[in-house]
């Protein structure tokens, strides 16, 4: 049974029926999904979402689909590490990587948000599915379409890593590569989406889509034991999962499944891509679109749909945000590797770092919960690192080779680089 | 001068159904104007009670958006291409 009663503009309040719209017709504002609270409290608890599979799923009451989920029934419900040794390096004492490196099928957070949106267009009856990104969503998007016996067509920038086109390919889309950024990329498929009818899903089946963010959070709560972090630090691209962080947040004490508690959000951008940091420190409401130029491809998004939203999520939490270089996201990919045994891409690395440099601030404080949200998996942008690690040392098969080799190794300064300082 | 403006689904109400009409206008500015004679209405869909575009619409000419060019004050010349496109859209 579906909770969902309906749509409504974020902005002007007007209302939508269920269907694949995402702009108010009014004032151009996005479409919010309306749950139904007070049922969803009554019939919803924490035996019951503990007795499902460990999906995503498991809170369905509060995904806005009206049938049985028909898509991702594996995604989801990620690991929460408790990373002591990052936790050290970074000097605080309660950190926790939340690893949507590893999430079921395609090792990226939008698993959660495609999950939903696919189960909604085969909901709605479409037999083609599409969608702008940068590579993580098309990854997505192509292999839950391949599982679900849709179409697909996936639009991407050029210039993305190999390992985020050959990882759409291989499930058979046709993949689209645009002369130009994301978003102009973006802003095609606004146009595709408008002519063709096909289930965009980060376009008209934006507002469902985008719920699927939210059990992220949901599942950081229960992994913590049913109470919230003090902070999660999560990188921003269009600046979907933040405030759907915060909006899952809220809605777990709406529906009685935590208590209190109160977590504040952290905006993590790259330097060369940072419109929605830059009007955070600023103070304004006004996001000023860039041109982005920096090697998290992942995240390089200059005109952010709800950067807006992000703003405000993250000021009403009490939250802030950073912005980091290149060289500091590649060490943030590294520092986590040689900690915690987790491999990034550099949106992943861009949290890390970001991290580390709130809490050098001062804006994170050293003894409360802290969690940083890890949204994609480095081996998908192997070229991004490949310079900055240590090659393989080439010996011959003897032994005598091994023991010369060993000795150099063992000296001091080599000893220390293998240690991970190099 | 005349230009080729896209039309969005949530304005072509206003546009009998037309997915592209022409317009008229040495900018961007004035081409509003123009559309809003020729359409009554679509201005303030288009633009805030303050006369700025939208926060939740974009404006490109030729492909750029008008926020990296001059804004409203964006000069257009005979033949281009525009369109208004609804900003919510997108993820990565």
């Amino acid at each position: 049974m579906s909770f969902v009663k309906g749509l409504q503009c974020r902005e002007c309040g007007q209302g939508y029926p269920k269907e694949p719209l995402h702009v108010c017709e009014t004032c151009f504002g996005p479409l919010e999904i309306v749950y139904d609270y007070d049922g969803i409290k009554k019939s919803i608890s924490r035996e019951k979402i503990l007795s499902r599979p460990k999906s995503l799923w498991r809170y369905r009451e509060l995904l806005p689909i009206d049938g049985e989920p028909q898509a991702g029934l594996y995604s989801g419900f990620t690991p929460l590490v408790r990373a002591h040794r990052l936790g050290e390096a970074l000097g605080v004492k309660e950190l926790y990587i939340k690893d949507d490196s590893v999430n079921h099928p395609t090792f990226s957070y939008k698993d959660r948000v495609v999950s939903v949106a696919i189960s909604k267009a085969i909901e709605f009856g479409f037999d083609t599915v599409s969608c702008a990104s940068t590579g993580n969503l098309a990854n997505s998007v192509a292999a839950h379409a391949a599982k679900a016996g849709l179409n697909c067509y996936v639009f991407i920038p050029d210039g993305l890593e190999q390992g985020k086109i050959i990882g759409s390919a291989i499930y058979g889309p046709r993949t689209i590569s645009i002369k130009g950024n994301y978003d102009d990329v973006n802003r095609l498929c606004s146009e595709i989406a408008d002519k063709y009818g096909w289930a965009f899903v980060n376009v008209n089946l934006r507002p469902y889509y985008a719920e699927g963010a939210k059990t992220h959070a949901f599942e950081i709560a229960e992994q913590l034991g049913w109470k919230l972090p003090r902070h999660v630090v999560v990188a921003s691209a269009g600046g979907t999962i933040l405030p759907k962080l915060a909006k899952a947040f809220k809605e777990l004490k709406q529906v009685g499944l935590i208590d209190g508690g109160h977590c504040k959000i952290y905006s993590a951008q790259a330097s060369g891509c940072a419109p929605i940091v830059q009007a955070l420190k600023k103070g304004t409401d006004l996001i000023s679109p860039v041109k982005p130029n920096t090697i998290a491809s992942s995240i390089a998004i200059g005109n952010p749909a709800d950067g807006y939203y992000v703003l405000q999520a993250v000021r009403e939490s009490g939250g802030w945000g950073e912005a980091v270089t290149d060289e500091e996201i590649l060490d943030g990919i590294k520092l986590l590797a040689r900690t915690e045994g987790i491999f990034t891409e550099p949106a992943g690395g861009t949290e890390v770092a970001v991290a580390r440099k709130l809490i050098q601030q001062g804006r994170i404080p050293r003894d409360e919960s802290i969690v940083i949200s890890i949204t994609g998996n480095g081996y998908k942008t192997l070229e991004v690192v490949a310079r900055s690690v240590e090659q393989p040392f080439k010996i011959q098969a003897s032994l005598a080779s091994f023991d010369e080799l060993y000795l150099q190794l063992a000296q001091p300064a080599q000893g220390k680089a293998l240690a991970g300082e190099g | 001068m005349t230009v080729r403006v896209r039309v969005p689904t949530p304005l072509r109400k206003f546009t009998n159904g037309a997915d592209e009409v022409n317009g008229q206008g040495g900018n961007v500015r004035a081409l509003v104007e123009d559309l809003d004679r020729q359409f009554p209405g679509i201005k303030e869909r288009i633009c805030d009670e303050t006369g700025k575009v939208r926060r939740f619409v974009n404006v490109y000419v030729n492909g750029d958006d008008i926020r990296f060019l001059q804004n409203l004050e964006t000069s257009l010349k005979e033949g281009d291409a525009i369109s208004i496109v609804p900003a919510i859209a997108g993820g990565a």
